[in-house]
């Protein structure tokens, strides 16, 4: 074994858990705040489309569910920012290939899984922020549910939006540009569309309400309404959300190995 | 005490399809030693570069850091880099860059004193988007400090620094192989090789084509020149010596090129009335162009 001098001081070792702490995830969340795009389209942009389109004055009184027809729409755009944030959280590894820091990463010990787990993490807690957002607002607009049940519409919806950190991760690999969301947002606001955020499906027609059924966006609405009391079919939206959520976290395992034995 | 190489390739080659960007190199690096790594675009250098550091596989042969693999030595934190473009965010300050690669090392070198040596302490503050390309690159540098590296392996390391950037850098730099860090350093500046390194090593089309101090290689493109006052030289017998690759006669003085340049200075003080005698030998640059350049393209395509 060699013996030089900086070995004799302390002896190197690689870090637990691949590189992974809190120090880095911290750094990841500061970092993000500065992110003025990201600012407005997950914590902004989700509010206003929520007062614009859940606080009419008939939808405060018509009932949905358990709740108003404004808590109807409060939770769906919660959801729809929780979409954008873990989706541009993910797709944030687009914007560090394209610029070069993954490589540098690789001078590291960091270990390729502990830095998607950093990212996915970072996704995530942007989601949780854009659901909270949407949902204190609500509680001034006139959204009435029971406060247990909104907590629970919260919960559901945030653990489902993993599909999207998924998704961005996915698409984060398949597309090297460092202007990833600028093709992913236009894609998002259509597949909110599609999976019946905007619109329910009962105002569709039934071609439409159909297709809705299979896009990624339908699954993650439906459950998170479900504490809300609808009649759409929980079973259907458990069995998109995991098919969909099993199809993008493939995709990025396979991109993301291709990409650590390429560069 | 310490025989393990810094670096070893054996009879490395790395192919991209068709093309050999590494065509079979042989190269020890002894711990201590300052190499500088020299040779034109798509000499093969960053490829080589490239399977030190883990970032890729050779096609062949062996390639030994410290002994063990590459990538194990990099982890370790034995083997650091300073590339030469992109690796940075912009949305990071200079000093959360350096954090967050400090929190991935055991141990780590303080933050404030890597920001100190790389000279950005007082700019700690700053954007990295904002920061010039000098200071980007001193950024670069200080992260490759972090691990107090055994090994440091530098790619275009002075690129966008100014004169008393590229000073300070190469300060550091002589501090620290003093102190027996091994640096391995790809150039363009000729004479950042020539006044930096112990070591010079060429490569051309993915070969190793002069290996030496910077003197030896040198005299080896080119040999030296002879310039002396000598009027109405007698050029035909100058000729007729062994070894002499040209004659110029400018005026009074007369130049001559040669190989063994220590022969002809003793002819022509012993022999001929000649005086003012001068022995210098070519540059680095005119070596390097010697040495790398395509003017014998058909030695390249046959080797």
């Amino acid at each position: 074994m060699s013996n030089d001098l900086s070995t004799i001081e302390t002896p190197r070792t690689i870090p637990p858990l691949g590189g992974f702490s809190g120090r880095i995830l911290g750094l990841e969340l500061r970092r993000l705040g500065r992110n003025k795009r990201a600012v407005i389209f997950t914590l902004i942009l989700p509010s206003v489309f929520f007062l614009l389109f859940g606080t009419d004055s008939s939808y405060k009184t018509e009932s949905a569910g358990h709740g108003n027809v404004t808590a109807w729409v409060m939770v769906s755009m919660a959801v729809y920012g929780a979409m954008i944030a873990t989706t541009s959280g993910g797709a944030m590894v687009a914007t560090e290939r394209a610029l070069g820091w993954s490589r540098q990463l690789r001078l590291t010990p960091l270990h390729p899984v502990a830095y998607i787990a950093v990212k996915t993490l970072v996704a995530m807690t942007m989601g949780l922020a854009a659901i909270a957002v949407v949902f204190v607002v609500g509680q001034f607009f006139g959204a009435e549910l029971p406060l247990w049940r909104v907590l629970l519409c919260g919960l559901v919806g945030w653990a489902t939006s993993l599909v999207f950190a998924a998704f961005g991760l996915f698409m984060g690999y398949l597309l090297p540009s460092e202007n990833v969301m600028q093709i992913l947002g236009p894609s998002l606001a259509v597949l909110s569309f599609a999976g019946g955020l905007f619109l329910p499906l009962s105002e569709m027609s039934h071609v439409f309400a159909t297709i809705a059924k299979f896009t990624p966006a339908y699954g993650v609405g439906v459950l998170s309404r479900a504490p809300l009391g609808g009649d759409e079919s929980v079973l259907l939206a458990v069995l998109n959300v995991v098919v969909w959520g099993g199809l993008f976290i493939a995709g990025a395992a396979w991109r993301m190995s291709r990409d650590t034995h390429r560069v | 005490m310490n025989t393990t190489p810094a670096v070893r390739l054996t009879g490395v080659t790395k192919y991209f399809g068709q093309v050999r960007a590494v065509d079979g190199i042989d190269l020890t690096i002894q711990p201590g030693e300052v190499v500088a790594f020299l040779g034109p675009n798509g000499a093969g250098k960053t490829t080589t570069v490239d399977m030190l550091l883990g970032l890729s596989r050779p096609t062949g042969g062996d390639v030994e850091v410290f002994g063990g693999e590459a990538r194990r030595a990099v982890a370790l934190g034995r083997v650091a880099a300073v590339m030469q473009t992109g690796g940075l965010l912009k949305d990071f300050t200079i000093r959360e860059t350096v954090e967050f690669t400090a929190s991935l090392f055991r141990p780590a070198r303080p933050v404030d004193e890597v920001l100190q040596r790389a000279g950005i302490a007082d700019i700690g503050d700053r954007l990295v988007g904002k920061a010039s390309g000098g200071q980007q690159q001193r950024l670069r540098f200080a992260m490759a400090l972090l691990s107090d590296p055994d090994l440091l392996v530098l790619d275009e390391p002075t690129t966008g620094m100014d004169v008393q950037g590229r000073r300070d850098f190469w300060s550091a730099i002589r501090d620290d192989a003093r102190r027996g860090r091994t640096t391995l350093f790809a150039t363009h500046y000729l004479e950042e090789a020539d006044a930096y390194a112990d070591r010079v090593v060429l490569m051309r089309h993915g070969r190793i084509v002069a290996d030496g101090t910077a003197a030896e290689i040198k005299a080896m493109a080119a040999g030296r020149s002879v310039r002396v006052t000598w009027p109405d030289a007698d050029t035909a017998a100058l000729a007729a010596l062994p070894g002499i690759d040209a004659i110029d006669i400018r005026g009074d003085s007369v130049i001559v090129h040669a190989s063994d340049s220590d022969s002809v200075a003793r002819y022509l003080l012993n022999q001929t009335p000649a005086r003012d005698l001068e022995v210098t030998s070519r540059n680095l640059e005119d070596a390097f162009v010697a040495l790398t350049g395509d003017a014998d393209q058909t030695e390249g395509v046959l080797a």
